[in-house]
C-alpha cells in the first residue's frame, strides 16, 4: 500500500469510530422524532431541538406530534397524514408548518414510518423533520404562477367566446311576403365558430341579398376572414346591382388582403318582388349551387358554377336569372352539409334532394330538418361547418 | 347515466338480508377509513361502503361544483344511495364531516333512518361568539394553504394511476396510492364546505336515535364540540371513546366498533 493509500485509510476509520450511534442521531442533518403511534413524542434529536427551539424536557411525554404544527396543518395531520401513516405504514413528503417554540413557524418536510409488533400492532412512529424554508418559499412561487396562468387563461377562454359569439351569424330578418329561415352549426361540438356564414339583408323596398358562404379553414383565423367577407358583401352589393359584380369586388379585397391568402366560396342572390312575384339574379363562386323546388315537386339547381373567390385576379363569375313562384323554394346550402360523413359515406345530393323533396310547411321546418339530420348522420359531431338557408314564396 | 354503485363505488358485503348499516367516510380519505369497524358487522347487517363523489374510487366527473357547494349536495347523496339500493331501517354511521352530511340526510328523509351513529362530530368547525368550534378562520386559509403544499406532490402524471381505477373494481378493496389523494380542485372545495358549514340550527330538527362517538384528544372536533351536539339533538347520547386523534376508526377501531354495535342493540332493544 502507498503512503498516501495509508492516509486515507487512517482518515476512513478516524470517522468510522468517531461517528457513533449517538452522534449520527443528535447530529443528523435532519430533525428526528419518535412518537407512540397516536403521536406522544418519545424522542428527539439535538437537530430537532436546535430547529425548533424546543428543550427535551417540553417535549418527551409531554406534547404529541401534531401539537407543535400549526391549525391547518393539525387539520391536515388528522385527515390525511395520519391515516395514510396507519393504512400504509409510511407517509412520504408531506408538508407542515411547526410552530418554533418562540411563536414563528418554520416550513418543514417530513417523511414518517410505523413500526409494529409481531402482531400487526402499531408500536412506534419515526418521523424525519427536514427544513424546508427556502424550498417553500420557492413553492410558494410556483402556486403563485399557477394561479397567474390560470387567471389569464380563463380571462383569455372568455374573451374568446364573447368574440365568437359576435361572429356567429344573426337570425335572418323578416322578409315580408318572403319565408325565410337559416341555420349554422360549427363544426365539432360546436363551441367554437368556423368559416360557414350566411347574410340576408335589405337593399330597398322588396329588394333583398342573400348570401352564403364558405371561408377555407376552421376555427378563429377562418372567422375573422368570414367577418371580412360579410361586410365587405353587404357594401359591395350597395354599390354593385349584378352579384357578379358585387362578388368581382369582393375577390379584389381578398386579393388585396397581404395577412391572409385565403380563398372563399360564395352563391350571392339579389331577390326583388315586382307585381307580386319575386325574381331573382343568382351567382356562383366556386360554391354548389343552390336548389329550387317547384311547387309541383319538380327539383333543380340553379345558377351557374364560377371560380372561387380569393385565388386569381380575374375570376369567371357569371349571373343567371331565376324566378321564384308562389309555392317555390330555394335551398341555399355549404359543403358541410353534403360532405356529412359516416365512416366513408357522405350524406350527398340524393339525400339532400330527398330531404328537400319532403313538403314541409314553412322554411323553418325545412331548415331545422336539415340540420337535425345532417347533424344525426354525423352522429352529432360534424366535421366541418353547417349553414343552410331556405326560402320560400308564399303561395 | 353510470349507475350509482359505479359512481360511488358502493361495496356491499355481509347478510343480505340483514339491517343495513351504512359507513360515511369524512373529508381527506375514502371509505377504507372504515376497513378494520365495517368487517366486524357483517355477521349479522348488511355493510353498505360507499365514496362521496370527488373521493376515493368515485366517478369524478359526477363531481358537480355547484351541487357539491353545500353539504346538502352530499347528503342527498345519500339519500339517494338509500332510495336506490331500496335500504329500509338504516344505521348511518358517518365520520367526521360524514356526521353532519347524516344528520342533514336524516332531516330530509327521517324515514329512511332509525339510527345515527357521529363519529367526531362537528356542525361549526369556526368559533362564533360563545360557540368554540376550535378554530378561527384564519386557521381554515391557514388548512387550505396547507392543503395546496401538499398537492404539490399531486402531478398529472399521478392522474391517470388514479382515475384508471375505475375500470378495476376489485381495488376497492385493495388499498392504493389513491387513499388520501384527490383533484387538487376538488380537494380545496370539499375542505372549504366543510370547514366553513354551520349546520347548528339543523341539530333540533332530527328526532333519530344518535350515539356522538367522542374522543378525548380531538384536535379537529373537541369534547366541548361532541357535548353541544349531544345537547341540541332531542334524541342523542355521547360515549368517550379512549382514543387520541380524530381517527377512532382508524386508532382504536375495536372499541369504536364496540361502543356503535352496543348502541344498535340497545337502541334495538328499546324498540321493541
Amino acid at each position: 500500500m502507498t503512503s498516501s493509500g495509508g492516509e486515507v485509510f487512517e482518515g476512513f476509520y478516524e470517522a468510522l469510530v468517531d461517528d457513533d450511534a449517538e452522534q449520527l442521531y443528535d447530529r443528523a442533518p435532519c430533525g428526528y422524532l419518535s412518537t407512540t403511534p397516536d403521536g406522544t413524542i418519545t424522542k428527539a434529536n439535538q437537530t430537532f431541538l436546535t430547529l425548533t427551539g424546543y428543550d427535551r424536557g417540553q417535549l418527551i411525554g409531554q406534547m404529541r406530534f401534531a401539537q407543535l404544527l400549526s391549525a391547518g396543518g393539525r387539520i391536515y395531520h388528522e385527515t390525511h397524514y395520519a391515516p395514510m401513516l396507519r393504512m400504509h405504514g409510511q407517509a412520504h413528503e408531506i408538508a407542515f408548518d411547526i410552530v418554533h417554540a418562540d411563536g414563528s413557524r418554520l416550513p418543514v418536510m417530513v417523511n414518517s414510518v410505523l413500526e409494529r409488533d409481531p402482531h400487526g400492532a402499531p408500536t412506534i412512529v419515526r418521523t424525519a423533520v427536514f427544513d424546508a424554508r427556502v424550498r417553500r418559499e420557492y413553492e410558494r412561487e410556483l402556486l403563485r404562477a399557477k394561479q397567474r396562468a390560470e387567471e389569464s387563461e380563463a380571462r383569455a377562454t372568455a374573451l374568446a367566446r364573447t368574440l365568437q359569439q359576435t361572429l356567429i351569424p344573426p337570425i335572418p330578418p323578416v322578409i315580408p311576403n318572403l319565408d325565410v329561415a337559416a341555420a349554422y352549426r360549427p363544426a365539432g361540438d360546436g363551441s367554437e365558430v368556423g368559416g360557414d356564414f350566411y347574410d340576408v339583408f335589405q337593399i330597398g323596398i322588396d329588394d333583398w341579398v342573400v348570401a352564403i358562404g364558405d371561408v377555407c379553414g376552421k376555427g378563429v383565423g377562418a372567422a375573422v376572414v368570414t367577418s371580412l367577407v360579410r361586410h365587405t358583401l353587404r357594401a359591395a352589393t350597395v354599390q354593385n346591382a349584378e352579384p357578379s359584380k358585387a362578388l368581382r369586388a369582393l375577390n379584389h379585397v381578398l386579393r388585396g388582403q397581404h395577412d391572409t391568402n385565403r380563398f372563399c366560396t360564395v352563391v350571392l342572390l339579389r331577390l326583388r318582388r315586382a307585381r307580386g312575384e319575386w325574381t331573382g339574379t343568382v351567382s356562383c363562386a366556386g360554391h354548389p349551387l343552390p336548389l329550387l323546388r317547384q311547387s309541383n315537386g319538380a327539383l333543380r339547381a340553379v345558377g351557374k358554377p364560377g371560380a372561387l373567390l380569393g385565388v386569381v385576379d380575374a375570376p369567371h363569375l357569371h349571373d343567371a336569372q331565376i324566378s321564384l313562384l308562389p309555392g317555390d323554394t330555394l335551398l341555399l346550402y355549404t359543403d358541410g352539409v353534403t360532405e356529412g360523413r359516416s365512416g366513408k359515406n357522405f350524406y350527398g345530393e340524393e339525400r339532400l334532394a330527398a330531404a328537400a323533396a319532403r313538403s314541409l310547411d314553412s322554411a323553418e321546418a325545412l331548415t331545422s330538418a336539415i340540420l337535425n339530420e345532417v347533424l344525426e348522420f354525423q352522429a352529432g359531431k360534424p366535421r366541418d361547418d353547417i349553414a343552410v338557408v331556405v326560402i320560400r314564396a308564399p303561395v | 347515466m353510470v349507475s350509482i354503485a359505479t359512481r360511488h363505488n358502493i361495496n356491499i358485503s355481509g347478510q343480505p338480508d340483514g339491517q343495513p348499516i351504512v359507513f360515511a367516510h369524512g373529508f381527506g380519505c375514502d371509505q377504507n377509513m372504515w376497513r378494520y369497524v365495517a368487517p366486524q358487522f357483517e355477521h349479522e347487517f348488511r355493510v353498505v361502503l360507499f365514496d362521496h363523489i370527488g373521493a376515493g374510487n368515485s366517478d369524478l366527473s359526477a363531481y358537480d361544483p355547484q351541487r357539491y357547494s353545500s353539504l346538502s349536495g352530499y347528503a342527498g347523496d345519500v339519500v339517494a344511495i338509500c332510495t336506490e339500493l331500496e335500504l329500509r331501517d338504516v344505521v348511518f354511521v358517518g365520520h367526521s364531516v360524514s356526521a353532519m352530511i347524516g344528520v342533514l340526510a336524516a332531516a330530509a328523509a327521517p324515514e329512511l333512518f332509525t339510527k345515527l351513529v357521529l363519529v367526531g362530530p362537528s356542525p361549526r368547525y369556526v368559533n362564533d361568539d360563545d360557540y368554540v368550534g376550535g378554530f378561527s378562520a384564519e386557521d381554515i386559509s391557514d388548512m387550505l394553504e396547507s392543503l395546496e403544499s401538499n398537492y404539490l406532490g399531486w402531478s398529472s402524471a399521478m392522474a391517470p394511476v388514479i382515475m384508471g381505477r375505475s375500470d378495476r373494481p376489485e381495488l376497492g378493496k385493495e388499498l392504493t396510492e389513491s387513499f388520501c389523494r384527490a383533484d387538487p380542485f376538488i380537494a380545496r372545495q370539499f375542505a372549504q364546505v366543510t370547514f366553513l358549514s354551520d349546520n347548528r340550527a339543523d341539530l333540533p330538527h332530527v328526532v333519530t336515535p344518535t350515539l356522538v362517538l367522542q374522543c378525548a384528544n380531538d384536535v379537529i372536533a373537541p369534547v366541548s364540540v361532541g357535548k353541544f351536539v349531544r345537547d341540541r339533538m332531542p334524541n342523542a347520547s355521547m360515549v368517550m371513546l379512549d382514543a387520541t386523534g380524530h381517527c377512532p376508526n382508524l386508532s382504536a377501531p375495536e372499541v369504536t366498533a364496540a361502543a356503535i354495535e352496543q348502541f344498535v342493540r340497545r337502541s334495538t332493544l328499546a324498540l321493541q
